[in-house]
C-alpha cells in the first residue's frame, strides 16, 4: 500500500481528538497514512483552508457543509460530510451574575431539565438576552435557536445570538458583552476556571443525540482520491472507537493536553471525557453520562437526517425554502462514502441512511447490516420529532 | 456603485494598520476605515457598511465577519467572502498571504484588484517581517546561551574565554551539531550538576 501524507486542520477543541488520537496512536499508521495536523486560528479560516486546498481535510462544525449547500456563509468549492467525528460536547453556560438571578428565581442548577432551565432563563435573563457561540454556523446556534424558540422565546426578538471566538467568550461574560454562551469543551470549564460564569446545562439536554463535528473535504478531492479517503474513514472510525473505551481515557486526556494540541491540563480535558463537569467556580459538580461521544450508538455515522434538520433550521433563520434546502443538504452527509469504507472492517452499520430524528425516547435495536446494532435515546426535551420525508 | 470604494481594515496593531491604510492610499483613491476593538466587530462593520472589509487570516475575531453573511434583510448589505469563484488565483494568493477579504457580493473584480494587490503585497512583508524577527530573537537567545555556556567552561576549567569559545566550537564540529545546541546542553547539565 502506497503510503499517503495528509494535511488536516482542525481547531483545538476536545472534539477533535478522533484526529489527534488517530494519529498518535497509530491509527493512522496501519492505513499508511501520515496525518501532518495544524491548528486553524478560526473556524472561517479552517474552512477557507479546506475550500482553496491548503488541507485535504477538516474537523468542521456540522453545519458548515450544509450551509455551503444551501449557498450560506461563502464556500467556493463543494464541500461533503464524509463521517461525524462526534456527537453532543457542548455546554450551556451564563455570567455570574445572571447565575444568581436564577438562583434567586429559584432555579437549581440539576443539569439535565432543558425546560426548566429555559423557563428560569427566560424569566430571570435580560432583555434582550445576548448569547455568545463559537460561529453562525453550529450546533451551538441551532440549538440555542430551537431551545429558546419552543420556549417562547424566539430570536431576533429577544435573544441576540452573537459571534465570540471561544477563547474570548471567557473574557466577553466578563466584560459584560454577553449574557450566555454555548460552546465546546475546553471553553465552557475554561469560564467556570476563571471565576467568571457557571454552567446551566449540557447541549445533549436539548437534543440527546445531536450531531457535533464532522470529518469534511472537498467533494472533488473525495472523487479524485477514493482509497485515500476510504483509509482516512476507517483510521479515524477505529481513533473513536479506541476514545470510547473507558480505560483510555486517561491517556487521551495526556495526549490532548499536549503544547502542540489543546495545550492545558489534563484533568481539565477529563472532565468532558468523563462526563463529570465542574460547574461553578464554587466546585459544584454535576455527571453527564455520554457528555460527548466518539463511537457508541453508531454516533460517527453521518445520518441524512441530521444534516436535513440542519438543513432546516438553518433555511427557516435566513428565510429559504425548506423543502429543497432539506434535499440539498442531504447529499452532503455522505453515507455511501462512510458505508464503503467501513463495510468491510465488520463495523455494524445501520441499514438505513435516514431515521426520524427525536423519536426514540430509550436505547432501541434497529436493522444493522450484521444484526445487533442498538441506537440510543436520540429525543429533543420538547418531545418533537423530525422527519425529513414530510415537512409542515 | 459609482464613488469611492469604502475599504475597512481590521487590525488590532496601529502600526501594521497604518501600514495598511497607507499602502491602500498609495493604490488608489478609497474611503478607508481602520478598526482596531474586535468586540461587537460585526456591530461596528455593519454601522460603516463598507464595500470591502479586510482582516488577518490569523486573527480569531474574524470569525465575527461571518454573521453579515446571514444578516440579509432589506437594509442590510449581503457581504460574502470575496471568492465569488470570479478569480480563484487572486483569493488564493490573499489566504497565501495572509489576508481575508469580505465584499459586498457582485462586486466586479476589476474594482476589488487594486485593494487585494496592495493589501497582498502588505502582508507577504509582514510575513517577512516576522520571519526576520523570529530570526533575530533566535540569533540573541543563541547569544546569550553561548555566553553563559564560555562562563562556565572559564570557570571549571580555567580557560580564557577565547579558549572556551574554540573548545565548544570544536565539540560541536566534531558531534555535527551547531555550537549554540552545544552551549545549550551544558547549561542545562550545569544546571541538573549545581
Amino acid at each position: 500500500m502506497k503510503h499517503n501524507l495528509m494535511r488536516i486542520g482542525y481547531i483545538p477543541l476536545v472534539d477533535a481528538a478522533p484526529l489527534i488520537v488517530a494519529r498518535e496512536m497509530g491509527f493512522a499508521g496501519e492505513e499508511a497514512l501520515s496525518l501532518d495536523l495544524t491548528p486553524a486560528p478560526s473556524w472561517s479560516a479552517l474552512r477557507d483552508r479546506l475550500v482553496f486546498g491548503q488541507v485535504e481535510a477538516a474537523h468542521m462544525l456540522a453545519p458548515v457543509p450544509v450551509a455551503g449547500a444551501l449557498g450560506l456563509g461563502g464556500a467556493a468549492a463543494e464541500l461533503v460530510a464524509v463521517s461525524n467525528l462526534s456527537v453532543n460536547g457542548t455546554v450551556i453556560g451564563v455570567s455570574r451574575a445572571l447565575a444568581d438571578r436564577l438562583r434567586d428565581i429559584g432555579h437549581d442548577f440539576a443539569f439535565n431539565d432543558a425546560r426548566a432551565a429555559g423557563q428560569a432563563l427566560v424569566q430571570a435573563g435580560p432583555r434582550p438576552m445576548r448569547i455568545g457561540v463559537p460561529f453562525p454556523f453550529s450546533m451551538h446556534a441551532e440549538l440555542l435557536t430551537y431551545w429558546l424558540g419552543a420556549l417562547g422565546l424566539p430570536p431576533t426578538q429577544n435573544v441576540e445570538i452573537c459571534t465570540v471566538p471561544p477563547p474570548l467568550m471567557a473574557r466577553a461574560l466578563a466584560e459584560d458583552d454577553i449574557d450566555a454562551f454555548c460552546v465546546g469543551e475546553p471553553w465552557g470549564s475554561s469560564a467556570v476556571e476563571q471565576g467568571v460564569g457557571e454552567l446551566l446545562l449540557p447541549g445533549k439536554a436539548i437534543w440527546a443525540f445531536a450531531p457535533e463535528k464532522v470529518l469534511a473535504l472537498r467533494a472533488d478531492w473525495t472523487q479524485a482520491n477514493p482509497d485515500t479517503l476510504a483509509r482516512l474513514i476507517r483510521a479515524v472510525w477505529r481513533a473513536g472507537r479506541w476514545l470510547a473505551e473507558p480505560s483510555s481515557r486517561t491517556l487521551a486526556s495526556e495526549i490532548l493536553a499536549q503544547p502542540q494540541y489543546l495545550d492545558l491540563p489534563a484533568e481539565i480535558i477529563d472532565r468532558s471525557l468523563s462526563g463529570r463537569l465542574t460547574i461553578s467556580p464554587r466546585g459544584d459538580q454535576r455527571d453527564v453520562p455520554g457528555f460527548v461521544e466518539f463511537f457508541d450508538g453508531a454516533a460517527t455515522f453521518p445520518w441524512r437526517s441530521q444534516a436535513g434538520w440542519i438543513a432546516r433550521q438553518l433555511a427557516a433563520r435566513a428565510g429559504l425554502d425548506p423543502v429543497a434546502s432539506v434535499a440539498a443538504a442531504q447529499q452532503v452527509f455522505r453515507t455511501d462514502l462512510y458505508r464503503n469504507a467501513l463495510r468491510d472492517l465488520g463495523a455494524d452499520l445501520p441499514g438505513a441512511s435516514s431515521k426520524l430524528e427525536g423519536a426514540l425516547v430509550a436505547e432501541t435495536a434497529v436493522a444493522s447490516e450484521s444484526g445487533g446494532l442498538f441506537l440510543p435515546r436520540d429525543g429533543f426535551f420538547d418531545g418533537r420529532v423530525f422527519d425529513p420525508s414530510t415537512l409542515d | 456603485m459609482a464613488g469611492k470604494l469604502s475599504v475597512v481594515v481590521v487590525e488590532p496593531d496601529p502600526d501594521r494598520a497604518r501600514m495598511i491604510v497607507d499602502s491602500l492610499r498609495d493604490a488608489g483613491d478609497f474611503d478607508i476605515h481602520a478598526i482596531g476593538q474586535t468586540t461587537g466587530l460585526g456591530r461596528r462593520i455593519k454601522a460603516l457598511n463598507p464595500d470591502v472589509v479586510l482582516i488577518d487570516i490569523a486573527d480569531p475575531s474574524r470569525d465575527m465577519l461571518e454573521e453579515l453573511a446571514l444578516a440579509s434583510g432589506p437594509l442590510d448589505r449581503p457581504v460574502a467572502m470575496f471568492v465569488d469563484k470570479s478569480d480563484d488565483g487572486l483569493t488564493k494568493a490573499a489566504i497565501e498571504a495572509g489576508v481575508s477579504a469580505y465584499v459586498v457580493a457582485g462586486m466586479q473584480a476589476g474594482r476589488l484588484k487594486p485593494v487585494l494587490d496592495a493589501a497582498i503585497a502588505r502582508f507577504h512583508m509582514f510575513q517577512r517581517m516576522r520571519t526576520e524577527l523570529e530570526a533575530a530573537k533566535r540569533a540573541l537567545e543563541d547569544r546569550k546561551v553561548i555566553d553563559r555556556a564560555k562562563g562556565i567552561l572559564m570557570k571549571a576549567r580555567g580557560i580564557t574565554e577565547d579558549e572556551a569559545y574554540a573548545l565548544l566550537r570544536k565539540t560541536a564540529m566534531d558531534q555535527g551539531q551547531r555550537v549554540a545546541d552545544v552551549a545549550r546542553s551544558l547549561v542545562t547539565t550545569a544546571g541538573l550538576l549545581s
